[in-house]
């Protein structure tokens, strides 16, 4: 049953060059959770504003149970249930007190109250947790107090503004499981994600890139589209990057990833399966159909990823002393009062490795990053970058370092040559040097087109460009990476890689974080940060492996990942 | 009765708005530090720090006659409480003003005691003062004058003249008896404490709403737009009236500043004037949704406007005019004159009910705006 209908629905923001959302017309239905999916600016959040009657339609229609959002909101206010992408709720105010004041909104009184608390706060397992002040509760915890408040008054129209963002895996199979539940009582749940994981578990999806609908049925429809394209070559003998790199060189070949010690293919369209000879993978190697995923039939549909070559790697000389330790932590602890963000970690990153923290938000990756760059000063324990301690000469220790922040820490209002710029001259390039880094950059990464554009108003994949233009111009032996693709659609996410795979195979060293669990399988080795601890260290494939029980042989990074937190805690 | 559930429930929903209002103010310690510490240091600041009135000027004094009618009136410069005189030659004391040591120079010619006596009171003393600051330059001559005319006095005395029939200039001081500047500037600064807790307390907590998307949820609800006004107005309200009556009783009780009005006549004038300060307020984060710009909006659409344009520290009547004109769109203008006046001289009606109406015609003005600037959507 329709509980959503859009028709032709667009929304334009004046001075946005595509309009965010394009003559969208779906469908949202009771019973089922509806996985809005797409990269960040798809228009998922502005869609459910839509629906929520906080904006108003440029054209088309959407009537929610019949009624038009804007002019009936008074009646569908009691039909639709809204939770924010961003925890809407009062920090300053306690668990109980937040629920109070929106029951209070929706008119959830008397007897019915009383009940509705009783069975929202066992629904959520939040009853011992009434008395503590919203802002003090964990990621997970936040985002089921944010659905407890949303469910008040019994809504039929849950919408759910990519309510797995800053959860950590356990709490959003909770969650997820939670809102299971939901549609079995017969609610229709909008359900947005950038994880495209997620989507796979929705019942039907939306998939939106750019405003435009690119696919809206069951995932499986979507994925049966890729069937029998989908490859994985095991056991490679020899280098797995520069195989990945030759493979995606061929005609027949879409796209590729890493996944741990193997390479993920995707065959163009009745293409036949390279050999593992073809690939010249080792002798023992094998290429193996397997079940094609999300991502698969979201590349073929953006038009299949980018090449396997890298203008940025051409550009660098290889660099000496493979194999040596030149990132190190040892005990590094960081307290904030008597919280430990980062509590004892110790690791060692190798020179032409990738190391990744995977950890939800507020796990205390970003805390670690910024002691490894001698951006805060540890409690106990010391940093290492290339031998040199952070403590002592963290300028020094930077010199070597290449940093990519999170969102890309770009000055928006500032043109593209003008930032270039700006952090050749930050990194100490001078004179002759300095102009080559700069043209060399434009070069390397085409940006010549957009040099007098300001960065703000760039495509996010060139944005991603100009971003890792300014962290390599000074030729750093190490890059640090903070979520460098979260929120980025999978091509923009390949190309990235394609540079990151490139310039470690000449000998830089990349620190990464990630909440994402599938982009970890590009690393070479992995820690799980949880808590401010790292509870495991090993390469992608040994913490799978170390995580197989009876029940999942075969378990992914985040069935991983749920299983080594729950050993951990014993 | 069709009316009444939907009158209930706007009640239930302003209740719980302005219960969680009040509960955000009570924890939040920069709202407590804006709406009773600020204020307090605020009049501390204007009691002790600032004190319009000059006293204890140092000047210089050349004497380049020794007489002894020269060696008297020099004593009764030196005597005079509000100077501080240093002796020295001209070119020391010149030297001294051009560095700043002194304020000013009372020069007593060579010819003084000859002129005194060949043509009787025409001797004349020179007084070089700094013009580069005008108001202390003012002070320096006034007391020179003081301290010549009791000079005067003292030598008709000792001659054994009559007191002459002077026509001279008494100066009275009505309703501050002693020219206090600190009976104006204390009850002065109340509007600018107002104007703190009234714009910019209020345009941040708004602006902070939207910043966290706590907004976004609570129009996802039944709340309308005059619940979400209201229910910010009120506890803001209480707030400032709450301060304003700190400050009041600090100043009555602790400094000493007379305190004529009656209550309620300044609790109505402060009402409304809080009024158009909130209205202000709404009116700035309903715009700019973000705390820096409203922040930055506040101080400079009434926190400068109040301490500049209201009168308090400038002379309305000595400005431009086209900035004179503007002063009548500036509320505090009428607060700091009412506020005045309440607390020097009293219940003035004709003066009381005039800023009273301006006042509460901004009140309308801002409050209104805001009520047409505010959507229940986000675009």
């Amino acid at each position: 049953m329709a509980v959503v209908t859009l028709q032709e629905l667009t929304k334009e923001f004046p001075g946005n060059g595509h309009p965010a959302l394009a003559a969208l017309t779906a469908q949202i239905n009771a019973g089922v959770i509806t996985g809005l999916v797409g990269p960040d600016g798809a228009g998922k959040t502005t869609l459910m504003r839509l629906i929520a009657g906080l904006l108003t339609p440029t054209s088309g229609k959407i009537e929610v149970d019949g009624r038009d959002p804007i002019r009936d909101a008074t009646e569908l206010q009691d039909f639709i249930g809204y939770m924010p992408q961003r925890f809407g709720l009062y920090e300053d105010l306690t668990v109980g007190e937040n629920l109070g004041l929106y029951a209070d909104l929706r008119g959830v009184l008397g007897k019915e109250r009383e009940e509705t608390f009783e069975r929202l706060l066992k629904f959520t397992d939040l009853a011992q947790f009434t008395g503590r002040l919203a802002g003090k509760l964990s990621g997970g915890m936040k985002q089921k107090l944010g659905l407890a408040c949303a469910l008040l008054g019994h809504p039929k129209l849950l919408l759910l503004d990519e309510p797995g963002v800053g959860v950590d895996p356990i709490s959003r199979r909770e969650l997820w499981r939670m809102v299971q539940d939901l549609i079995e009582q017969g609610i229709a749940v909008m359900w947005s994600t950038a994880y495209l994981d997620e989507a796979e578990l929705c019942g039907e999806v939306l998939l939106l890139n750019e405003g435009k609908l690119l696919f809206a049925g069951e995932p499986s429809e979507l994925t049966g589209r890729v069937k029998e394209r989908s490859l994985q070559v095991r056991n490679i003998s020899g280098n797995r990057r520069q195989l990945l790199a030759r493979a995606l060189k061929r005609q027949e070949i879409m796209d590729g990833v890493i996944q741990g010690r193997n390479v993920r293919l995707l065959l163009q369209e009745d293409a036949k399966a390279p050999s593992a000879e073809e690939l010249s993978a080792g002798a023992d190697a094998e290429v193996a159909p397997v079940k094609p995923r999300f991502e698969d039939a979201f590349i073929d549909i953006l038009g299949g990823g980018p090449g396997g070559d890298s203008a940025l790697a051409a550009s660098l000389d290889k660099m000496a002393g493979h194999g040596e330790t030149v990132i190190q932590a040892e005990h590094l602890t960081k307290k904030f009062g008597d919280f430990a963000a980062t509590d004892d970690v110790t690791f060692k990153v190798a020179r032409g490795e990738i190391f990744g923290l995977l950890g939800p938000n507020g796990a205390g990756k970003s805390t670690t990053f910024k002691m490894m760059c001698g951006l805060l000063k540890p409690t106990s324990g010391t940093a290492h970058v290339m031998g040199i301690d952070l403590k002592r000469s963290a300028s020094d220790a930077r010199q070597h370092l290449g940093y990519m922040a999170q969102k890309f820490s770009l000055y928006g209002n500032l043109t593209v040559g003008q930032n270039l710029d700006f952090f050749s001259g930050v990194y100490g390039l001078k004179g002759k040097k300095r102009q080559e880094m700069v043209s060399e950059m434009v070069e390397i990464f085409s940006l010549k087109s957009y040099n007098d554009s300001t960065a703000d108003t760039l495509p996010l994949g060139f944005k991603q460009r100009l971003a890792l233009a300014c962290a390599v111009m000074h030729r750093p032996d190490i890059l640090f990476l903070d979520e460098p693709t979260s929120g980025v659609d999978p091509v923009t996410r390949r190309e990235f890689w394609t540079h990151i795979n490139g310039v470690v195979e000449k000998g830089v060293t990349v620190l990464v974080t990630t909440h994402f669990m599938d982009e970890a399988e590009y690393c070479d080795r992995m820690a799980l940060v949880f808590r401010g601890r790292l509870i495991a260290v090993g390469t992608p494939d040994d913490l799978k492996e170390s995580a197989a029980t009876d029940e999942q042989p075969d378990p992914t990074m985040e069935d991983a990942f749920i299983e080594l937190i729950r050993r951990n805690r014993g | 009765m069709a009316n009444r559930p939907k009158k209930s429930a706007f009640f239930r929903r302003l209740l719980a708005l302005c219960r969680k209002e009040s509960v955000q103010i009570i924890r939040d310690p920069t709202s407590i530090l804006i709406a009773v510490v600020l204020p307090l240091l605020l009049m501390l600041i204007f009691a002790f720090g600032i004190n319009l009135d000059s006293s204890l000027i140092k000047v210089g004094l050349v004497a380049e006659d020794s007489g002894v009618e020269v060696q008297r009136l020099a004593a009764s410069f030196v005597g005079s409480p509000y100077l501080q005189v240093i002796t020295g030659a001209r070119p020391e004391m010149e030297l001294a003003l051009r560095n700043g040591r002194i304020r000013g120079i009372i020069v007593i010619g060579n010819d003084f005691t000859d002129k005194l006596e060949r043509f009787g009171d025409s001797a004349s003393v020179q007084v070089i003062t700094d013009g580069a600051e005008p108001n202390t330059a003012n002070f320096v001559e006034a007391y020179a004058r003081g301290a010549w005319q009791v000079w005067q006095k003292e030598r008709a005395a000792a001659r054994g003249l009559p007191e002459r029939p002077e026509i001279g200039l008494e100066s009275r001081f009505w309703y501050n008896p002693s020219a206090l500047s600190r009976n104006y500037i204390i009850p002065g600064s109340i509007t600018l404490i107002m104007t703190v807790i009234g714009a910019l307390l209020t345009s941040l907590v708004i602006a902070r709403e939207w910043e966290r998307g706590t907004m976004e949820a609570l129009l996802s609800t039944a709340m309308t737009r005059s619940e979400l006004l209201l229910s910010k107005l009120i506890p803001y309200y209480f707030l400032g009236i709450i301060s304003e009556s700190i400050c009041i009783a600090f100043a009555t009780f602790v400094l000493h500043v007379p305190f004529r009005g009656p209550l309620l006549a300044t609790w109505l004038v402060s009402s409304f004037f809080l009024f158009s300060a909130l209205g202000l307020g709404l009116l700035l984060s309903t715009a700019t949704r973000n705390q820096f710009n409203a922040a930055q909006g506040a101080l400079n659409a009434a926190f400068l406007p109040s301490m500049m344009l209201s009168g308090l520290l400038y002379a309305i009547n000595s400005m431009p005019v086209a900035i004179r004109v503007a002063t009548y769109l500036i509320p505090a203008r009428y607060f700091v004159d009412s506020i005045l006046t309440l607390f020097q001289a009293g219940y003035v009606p004709k003066l009381f009910w005039l800023d009273v109406a301006f006042l509460a015609g901004s009140s309308v003005f801002f409050l209104g705006l805001t009520a047409v600037q505010t959507r229940r959507r986000l675009d």
